[in-house]
């Protein structure tokens, strides 16, 4: 596909674009699930074709076509120019790119087995029977199970001369159980909400072992239908797993991408409250709070060897000992804070514009133990489980609710409660954390479905967590 | 865009290539532009030109799907056959429901313009000119997107059924920001000569200059008048949570077990209409079933949610054209929603509440419980003190946590002033109590 990026950039440069990338991507995705007995999804997808961004007279133009060839290359490229020149009509700021050296590389992620070649009558049959150990279980309403695969080829060049060609594996799997009697529907996931995925291959399905784990994850929807209501009032919270690493998405990743704190989200998700005064001084959390922005995770679902302008993965110190030391930026942005790129420009595909996306955000871990901190704890309450989230356009006011939690007194697991919220407001909460669960404990979850940017991207990242307890917290917040 | 005579020599070449006992092929073409301003000007500008053909092979209760948007004669006829072999591989679905026959309906409803489906970035960015030229002179940031579209939907299957239609789209948002407040408008029309971008600036500068030097307020129980642009978000929150029949059939959908009740004031309506010609019409749904109009809350009464032929087949009904993918494994939802207005304007509304909050919209909502409808979220780019009818000071942003069906049984009023959305008509209501459960810092 060097012929149609070579045409593509040689026409952008002829139509007098200063600058331009280009990439071609071609995606393979294939679904299959079982709802209820029955097989709900067998599907396979491919998509392809490429896209260029060039800049002239200090503004972007982005342009896209599934049709690969060499006319349309030169056409798209074009294309992509004259849209930069209108983009200059009206814009307010001459663009200007932080230096990177061109790379000539190959990158591919981990994958032991894979997924494709594992026969599609296998997937359905070990789907059967972890359909199977969830059967006739009274009031479960709903019993899914899932395997998905992709594979992204992508083909990187620029006109500095960068050519980077890299192919990521993904794989998720997970069990998504529904129970329900009239005036109360209870939901409980395996291993989280809307599964859990990795860079890897088959191995990542068979680790996950979604058979051994259906009928618990099952019953315990069941259980949370006689379960009493979360209490309403302010006491100690510990976050487990899969809902810590949506906090740290929500009131970290997002906050720190820099293109939202310099206005360029306003109109969709918003701005954030990390602005460019704070850096390197403003007190994001505890001294116990150490979060990262590291690409190189290997497996992490926001790994990559270079991003999307050609910038090397790495690791970026985001808080360091409760205090805020980084962003996650772009060659466009990074000069802003007089930085280079630290390199978290990815897109959704051929078809979209690349922009600054999260890699692996993860809370670094501590020295505690889950039942330590359980221990610990007077007065609290354990929860897990995503059942939904929101928080304000600044990434100040927050509120979760979660599938599943756990009361905790004097040091001891009690009840299960259902329909547990909790309510904050970002750096208050990260200053009450008291204890993180030690590396032993640390995982690295995959969330496959950030949205950001118009039109609407999906983006693929990561979160290491271990548990971590939070003080003085509001739960239970009643309509 | 492919246009009718291409697509049909597509979807008839993987017609030909799919040997099974049954199929269904769609395909969704798109060109698309779209440009964003954000710090007053132009910062990403896009084009996009994809075709996506859809297949589905059914052998005997058996059905296997893929999407591909190679459209090359090679890679449609591997399409065609790649889902036969996921059919073969498949288990009998004892669900299984015939594809539906021709619909008569389904030619019809074009919403086309040729002017927005070859709108060049020229011509957008001229329109975004407009309305940076209405919030330079005030000292306000303009923020926003435009976006125009061209798309084309054509749905064949194997018992006859051949549905095609094409239509445009245009949607402008526009975000005004000075020093400590925001502002906010939004306009959608299958024509870009509809959009007034001064308009739409006009309207977000003038809520953007109001809503600076917001106080804070205590959380708690309020009268409120929500914007139409509130309402819309509340209604797709309500639809998402189970106005299609699987999640009623699933008993997920606060509708379960409770059709026929009074579940919202008397003075509530709600229906879903494709084919309502004030919005953005939609005749026929991926399985090529034509659109009903279905009504959902009848003078406050549960009538029912919307089917696709899966969910209607289990309750021994005719689809109603809701589905929402080809595969159909999502289950139905509606797509038009529509809730008539009335005769008060914005300002009478204000009067009739005395003392409330007036909320111009809401920032990511998000599901608490969907029996009991409860969601929570956060207003947004202007929320204010009315007292004595009139806005007296612009409030900081509250967090709510509110039953959505608790707000529609406290319905006061509809306002006049009903806007289109992407997927709603909806007027300004006036509610007599609306539930906020904490603040945050602007």
């Amino acid at each position: 596909m060097d012929h149609i990026l070579e045409a593509a950039l040689s026409a952008a440069r002829d139509a007098g674009g200063a600058y331009a990338d280009g990439r071609v991507v071609e995606r393979r995705s294939q679904s299959v699930s079982v709802k209820n007995g029955a097989v709900d999804v067998l599907s396979e997808g491919t998509d392809r074709g490429f896209g260029v961004r060039a800049l002239c007279n200090g503004a972007w133009g982005f342009a896209s076509s599934r049709t690969l060839s060499v006319d349309e290359a030169a056409r798209v490229g074009r294309e992509a120019v004259a849209i930069a020149r209108a983009s200059a009509r009206h814009a307010k700021a001459h663009i200007e790119l932080s230096p990177r050296s061109p790379a000539t590389a190959e990158w591919e992620s981990p994958c032991r087995v894979d997924p494709f070649s594992i026969p599609v009558a296998e997937k359905v049959a070990l789907l059967i029977d972890t359909d199977g150990r969830m059967a006739g279980i009274d009031r479960l309403a709903v019993r899914e199970s899932s395997i998905h695969s992709n594979r992204e080829t992508k083909l990187y060049r620029d006109s500095d001369g960068a050519r980077i060609v890299q192919t990521t594996t993904e794989t998720g799997c997970g069990v998504e159980c529904i129970a329900a009697e009239a005036g109360e529907v209870q939901q409980r996931s395996y291993p989280a909400f809307e599964g859990d995925w990795r860079q890897a291959g088959w191995e990542f399905v068979e680790e996950q072992d979604l058979a051994a784990n259906a009928e618990r994850t099952a019953r315990e929807a069941v259980l949370l239908l006689d379960a009493p209501d979360c209490p309403s009032d302010v006491r100690t919270l510990i976050l487990a797993d899969s809902m810590l690493a949506l906090q740290v998405h929500e009131s970290c990743g997002h906050p720190i991408e820099l293109d939202r704190v310099l206005g360029m989200e306003a109109s969709f998700a918003g701005t954030s409250f990390l602005t460019t005064e704070k850096l390197n001084g403003f007190r994001y959390g505890s001294p116990f709070v150490n979060i990262t922005a590291d690409a190189t995770i290997p497996g992490g679902l926001g790994s990559f060897g270079f991003d999307d302008e050609g910038v090397a993965a790495q690791c970026e110190p985001v808080v360091k000992d409760g205090v805020f030391t980084g962003y996650l930026t772009s060659r466009e942005t990074a000069p802003v804070v007089g930085r280079a790129s630290m390199g978290a420009v990815r897109a959704d595909g051929w078809n979209r514009l690349p922009m600054i996306r999260m890699t692996n955000i993860s809370l670094l871990p501590g020295d505690s133990s889950l039942a330590d901190l359980i221990r610990g704890t007077e007065r609290g309450i354990l929860v897990d489980g995503v059942r939904s989230w929101s928080i304000d356009d600044r990434r100040l006011n927050f509120q979760f609710a979660c599938q599943w939690g756990r009361l905790i007194e004097n040091g001891q697991l009690t009840d299960v409660v259902k329909n547990s919220t909790y309510t904050g407001r970002t750096p208050d909460f990260w200053g009450s954390c008291d204890g993180i669960a030690g590396p032993s404990e640390w995982r690295v979850w995959g969330v496959p479905n950030c949205g950001k940017g118009e039109p609407m991207q999906v983006g693929h990242v990561g979160h290491g967590v271990s548990a971590a307890r939070f003080r003085n917290v509001r739960v239970g917040v009643k309509a | 865009m492919l246009g009718q005579d291409e697509i049909w020599r597509i979807l008839s070449l993987a017609q030909e290539a799919c040997h099974a006992d049954a199929n269904q092929v769609s395909l969704i073409a798109e060109d698309s532009g779209l440009t964003r301003f954000a710090n007053g000007g132009i910062h990403q500008n896009v084009a996009e030109r994809n075709a996506v053909l859809q297949v589905k092979a059914i052998l005997g209760k058996r059905t296997g799907y893929v999407e591909t948007n190679a459209l090359d004669e090679e890679s449609v006829r591997t399409a065609a056959q790649t889902a036969v072999e996921f059919a073969r591989l498949a288990v009998e679905n004892p669900n299984y429901v015939d594809l539906p026959g021709p619909n008569a309906q389904t030619q019809g409803g074009a919403q086309w313009d040729e002017a927005t489906a070859a709108c060049s970035p020229e011509a957008r960015a001229d329109l975004v000119g407009q309305v940076l030229a209405e919030a330079e002179p005030q000292a306000v940031v303009a923020s926003g997107s435009l976006s125009t579209a061209g798309i084309e939907r054509a749905v064949m299957n194997s018992r006859g059924l051949r549905a095609y239609y094409r239509n445009t789209e245009t949607h402008l948002v526009v975000a005004c920001t000075k020093a400590t407040g925001n502002g906010w408008a939004e306009r959608h029309s299958p024509w870009l000569h509809d959009i007034s971008a001064a308009s739409a600036a006009k309207e977000a500068v003038q809520g953007c200059l109001s809503a600076q030097e917001p106080q804070a307020i205590e959380p708690g129980d309020y009268p409120v008048v929500l914007m139409p642009y509130a309402v819309e978000d509340m209604l797709q929150t309500l639809g998402w949570m189970g106005m299609g029949a699987l999640a009623v059939q699933e008993q997920r959908s606060w509708m379960a077990g409770r059709i026929g009740e009074q579940l919202a004031g008397a003075n509530v309506s709600v229906w879903d209409d494709g084919l309502d010609p004030r919005g953005f019409v939609r005749p026929f749904d991926p399985e090529g079933v034509a659109r009903r109009r279905v009504d959902i809350l009848k003078d406050g009464v549960a009538l029912g949610p919307v089917y696709d032929s899966l969910t209607a087949h289990k309750e021994g009904r005719q689809s109603t054209g809701h589905a929402t993918s080809a595969l159909g494994n999502w289950g139905p939802s509606p797509a038009n929603l529509v809730m008539p207005g009335a005769d008060d304007a914005l300002e009478d509304l204000l009067r009739r509440m005395g003392r409330g909050l007036l909320v111009t919209r809401f920032h990511y909502t998000n599901v608490i419980h969907p029996i009991e409808t409860t969601f929570t979220g956060m207003t947004r780019d202007g929320t204010f003190l009315v007292e004595g009818g009139q806005i007296v000071r612009p409030v900081k942003n509250l967090r709510f946590t509110q039953s959505i069906l608790g707000a529609l049984n406290a319905v006061e009023a509809a306002g006049r002033d009903v806007r289109l959305f992407q997927h709603t008509l909806c007027p300004p209501l006036l509610i007599h109590s609306f539930h906020f459960t904490g603040g945050t810092d602007f």
